[in-house]
Formats: structure tokens, sequence, C-alpha cells
């Protein structure tokens, strides 16, 4: 008879211990929330896997390599990948492996930069254009309509063009034609925001409108914001190596990824890693990119979680 | 619809005429001489003198605007400082080229991106939608020049099936199309998935099923038109990015279109011939966007061709 007595007494402690367990709600921020979902989407795992690699590749580049991806070693040209040249020579002997693994420092420092570019000027324009509307807003949403009458890339061909060529003039010119992708998208989230409760709460307290907008507005635009700068980092990268591809970007002998693609094509018949190996650095970047990007906006819209 | 339709090519006027200031702008930003700009580097210096004199690039800016734009609409867009042929001329013979691949790359990315996004769209997660979707991940990450070179290793120089460049049977085509339009298949597939799954769970779909309707009715008749409002939107915006990789893939494919004489013009520094490139796929997506927003209006019932909806 005693024996059932002691049972039902056991359950309700361990529970009480299961839900001490739970994180509680103060710590359980929105931060957390997204990394929580991030942290489930395996192809977003992985596409951080990625650009992980890529990042120690850029920082520790010196420690990771033997080889010199400038200087000319005459006696080892074009050699075939074997254990001493893991992605074998080029036409003047460098190390391809070295090559793209410091080249990683050239494409992500294009793609961060360019971003960073196109993000502070569209985003300021965007919000203002959003938040005032009337002629100003007009204004620039016809000279948006101008810039986006230039197909991506072709804006920045025609920007280099002006500008000449090299790297530094790649990422101004990258960041410049992205600015139409943030000013349409910043614009169209401060026009859903603004009509908000909170900000005619804001307003009726007699908040100024800088405040409004950099307070209240903003940080509600900023999951849209981090996910398009997630997908464009990786559309810069690509229209920096086409411009590198067609001579138009780094110069030699900066070992860019799409500048090596092009010299190697030459070789394409006796030493296709030239060309293979470059390449696949620059696709599994944009992937990395692009998977996380993805996982970004699933972890941030709820909604579009369905179509996974 | 007429209305709306005018409407819409009234809107386009400013942003061309935007386009044409910009187009002009580029010649007088370049640092330098602009008549030496105009009349190329290799030019006498009684021709700099002579093109300084027609152009006007002693007066303002205005009066030099004035002059191009006069010129402009009669369709003289000045002379290549290479060749010294017409720069109209040169686009004309380049510009069918482009048309061609642009197009064919387009009907593959249309035939192959919507078949793999309705199948796997009714077959969801099936190993077909697994494996196109992956393909359709890679295909969107994968440079256009490294699959156009890709493509030439495979098929030119390993298996000997196809040209590895140049121009002339349809054999030449296959290779630059496949490169230009795998990116757009790879995006099309994806955004026709979500857009069918998005349509398939709607009640009409339940009602038509419930009707006792064939699955191939309900897909083809009731759900397809209406999932293909966004596919429409998307091809409008990727016929920008045909046009732009077309600069590449003529580049690497020995084409001879647009893409690659305005590449060529800007490293020999041919100025005027890359102002009249530039313009021209400006204009040119321009007016295809015209074209995909009346599209979109037909398609979508929901749009009414009201005013307020073309602001």
């Amino acid at each position: 008879m005693k024996k059932p007595e002691r049972e039902p007494l056991k359950k309700p402690e361990k529970k009480v211990d299961q839900i001490s367990k739970l994180p509680t709600p103060k710590r359980d921020t929105e931060l957390r929330q997204v990394w929580r979902h991030l942290k489930r989407n395996r192809l977003a795992m992985l596409g951080m896997g990625i650009l992980l690699i890529f990042l120690v590749c850029a920082i520790f580049a010196p420690f990771l390599t033997p080889y010199d991806p400038i200087r000319a070693d005459f006696g080892n040209t074009l050699q075939d990948p074997s254990s001493e040249h893991r992605l074998g020579t080029d036409w003047l002997g460098r190390d391809v492996l070295a090559r793209i693994i410091f080249g990683s420092r050239i494409s992500l420092a294009i793609g961060l930069i360019s971003v960073s570019i196109g993000l502070l000027i569209g985003v300021p324009i965007g919000a203002l254009s959003g938040y005032y509307g009337g002629k100003f807003d007009l204004i620039v949403q016809r000279l948006i309509d101008i810039l986006i009458a230039f197909p991506g890339i072709l804006l920045a061909i025609v920007i280099v063009t002006v500008l000449g060529v090299g790297v530094e003039n790649v990422m101004i010119a990258v960041g410049i034609a992205s600015i139409p992708i943030y000013t349409r998208l910043v614009r169209g989230s401060v026009l859903s925001v603004k009509e908000q409760g909170f900000v005619a709460a804001a307003k009726s307290l007699g908040i100024g409108d800088g405040r409004i907008i950099l307070r209240h507005i903003m940080p509600n635009c900023l999951g849209p914001i981090l996910v398009q700068s997630t997908f464009q980092v990786a559309t810069a990268i690509l229209w920096a190596a086409g411009l590198g591809f067609l001579g138009l970007g780094a110069q030699p002998p900066d070992p860019e990824w799409g500048a090596m693609l092009s010299r190697g094509r030459e070789y394409i018949r006796t030493a296709h890693f030239l060309t293979t190996y470059p390449g696949s650095a620059i696709l599994l970047m944009v992937l990395g990119f692009n998977l996380l990007g993805d996982g970004l906006r699933d972890a941030l819209d709820p909604r579009s979680r369905r179509y996974r | 619809m007429y209305g709306y339709v005018i409407r819409r090519l009234l809107l386009a006027i400013p942003v061309l005429i935007g386009v044409s200031i910009l187009v002009f702008a580029i010649i007088r930003f370049i640092p330098g001489d602009p008549a030496r700009a105009i009349a190329g580097v290799h030019a006498s210096p009684q021709y700099v003198e002579q093109v300084r004199r027609e152009m006007l690039l002693d007066e303002g800016l205005h009066v030099q605007y004035f002059v191009y734009m006069s010129n402009l609409v009669q369709g003289d867009l000045g002379r290549s400082a290479l060749t010294r042929r017409p720069v109209t001329v040169e686009l004309m013979e380049r510009f069918p080229n482009t048309l061609i691949l642009s197009a064919a790359a387009m009907v593959i990315a249309i035939t192959f991106g919507m078949s793999a996004g309705i199948v796997s769209a009714t077959k969801r997660y099936s190993l077909f939608d697994n494996f196109s979707m992956l393909a359709a991940l890679v295909g969107v990450a994968a440079p256009v020049f490294w699959l156009g070179i890709m493509f030439q290793l495979l098929f030119s120089v390993r298996l000997g099936w196809l040209p590895s460049g140049g121009i002339g049977t349809w054999q030449h085509v296959v290779l630059p199309a496949l490169t230009l339009g795998l990116a757009t298949t790879a995006l099309i597939a994806r955004i026709t998935r979500s857009s069918m799954l998005d349509v398939l769970r709607q009640d009409y779909i339940t009602t038509a099923r419930s009707k006792g309707l064939v699955e191939r009715v309900v897909i083809y008749k009731h759900s397809l038109k209406n999932a293909l409002i966004p596919v429409v939107t998307v091809m409008g915006l990727q016929f920008g990015t045909l046009l732009g990789g077309a600069v590449l893939t003529e580049t690497v494919f020995s084409w001879p279109g647009i893409g690659r004489l305005m590449v060529d013009s800007i490293l020999n520094r041919d100025y005027p011939v890359v102002q009249g490139a530039v313009l021209l796929l400006a204009v040119f997506f321009v007016l295809i966007n015209l074209v995909v927003d009346v599209i979109y209006a037909y398609l979508d019932p929901r749009i009414s061709y009201g005013t307020k909806e073309v602001d």
C-alpha cells in the first residue's frame, strides 16, 4: 500500500528538474532565437563552416603555406599537382594553393568593403526617402530608376571605366552599383514600419525625426538589411571576379581569383588546374554566403521556413 | 489596359533621359581631355581639334548635351576611335548576336527551370527535388565565366562534341547559351518551386481536388498561371543579369556580341563605342522591363490599371 503513495511523490520532483534546465524567458533574446533557428539549419551551418575556413585562410595566410604567392620560381613552372604543390604551379612557377589562400583576402575584402559602401550610402538615403516621402522621395526614386536601368555588373563596368582599373576602384564601383538595392529595400521596410503604432506614439511624445528613425524604425529594418547584405557580399564577389576576369579589376601579380582564371585559360589544354581551382574557390565562397543568407532569411522570417 | 501601357511608356521616358545623361557623362568624367577621349589615344592633333569643334566641347555642358542628344535622335553615336566607322554600324552588326545568345539562354532557363520547379514542387522532398535544388544552389553560385571555361574543357577539349568558340552554326550557340542560362535556370527553378508550393496550399486547389479533378488538370490549369506571377517578375529582372552575364560569356566564347565589343573598347580606350554599347544595353533593359510589367498586369487580374498602381 505504501509503494504507490511514494511513486507519485517522485514525479513532480523530476518535472521541476526538467523545467529548471530550460532557459529562463528573460535570457531568450531575439538574437538567441535567430541563432537557435540558424543552428538547426544544416545548410546554413555548412555555409558558415565554408566561410569560417576562408576567414581563417585570409587571416592566417602566411602561416598556412610556405610559398610566396607573388614571387616567380622559373625552375618550377606549370607543375602538375603533387605532394609538394597540392594544386600545382602556374606559368611563373608560383604555387596555386598559396595564391588561392592569399586570394581569399582580396575577395573577402572586396565583398565586405563594397557592401559597406553600399550600406553606408544606400541605407540612409532609403530611410530618409521612405520616412519623409514627398518630393525628396520622388526625386530619389527616379534617380534610383536610372541606376537600375543598368544591369548590375554593367553599372560596375561603367564606373570602373571612368575611375580606372584596380582593386580599390572595383570596390567603389561594386559598392556604388549596390546602392539602389539597399535604397529600395530600406525604403520599403521604412514605409511599412512607419505606419505602426509605436512610431505614432513616439511622434506624439515629441521625439525628433532623427531619433525616431534611428531608435524606433531602423532596428525593425535590420533583419532584411542583414539578409540582403549577406547575399550582396556573394554578388559583389562574383562581380569583382568578373571584372578581374575581364582585366578591369585586380592587376598582375595580385592573386585575385578572377584574374588568375583569366590568365590560366591560356593553359586550359595542358594545365586545367589553373582555372578549375580558382573558379572552385569563387564558387565555394559565394555558395557559403548564399547558404548563410538563405538560413538567416528563414531564421528571421518564420513564414519562409515552410519552403525548406 | 492600353491606358496602362501608355502610362508605363511615359514613365520610361524620364528614365531613358537619365540614362542618356549618365552615358553622356562617362566621357566627361574620365580624367583628361574629352576631345582626346572621343578621338582616341592615337588620333592626330588635327582630328582631335576637329572633334572638339564638331561636338562644341569648348562650350558649356548643357550645349554639349544638346549636341549629343540631337545627334542621338538622328541615330548618330559618333565614330569609333579605333576603326573610324560609325558607332551605330558597329553596334548593329553585333547586337543581333547578343540577342540570339540572350534569347537562347532565356529559352533554356525557362524550359528547364520551370520544369524542374514544377516537378520539385509536386514531388516535394523526393530524390529529384533534393538533387535539383542542390544543383540550383550551386548553379547560382558558380561564376558564369568559369562555367563557360569548364564547359569548354569538358565538351570541346575532352569530348570534342562542340566548338569552343566563334559563331556560325547552331552548335556554336549551345555552350554559350548553356553557360549564360544556367544561373537563371537555377533561380527560376527555385522561384517556381516555392511559388507552386504556395499556390498548391490555397483553398481553391483543395476545392479543385475535392471535385475529383485529375492532378494534371489541377496543376496545369488551376495552379500554374497563378504560380507564374512571381516567376515572370524574376524573368524580367533576370534579363538584366543575362545582359550583364553576356559581357562575360561573349568574352569566354569569342562571341561577337555587344558585350565583347564593349570590353574590347574599354581595354582599347575606344570610348565612343563604350558609350554606345552601354546606352544600347540600358535602353534594351528598360524596354524589356516595360514588356514584363505589361505581361505581369495581364497575368495578375488583381493589378488594376488605374493611376494608383502605376505609381
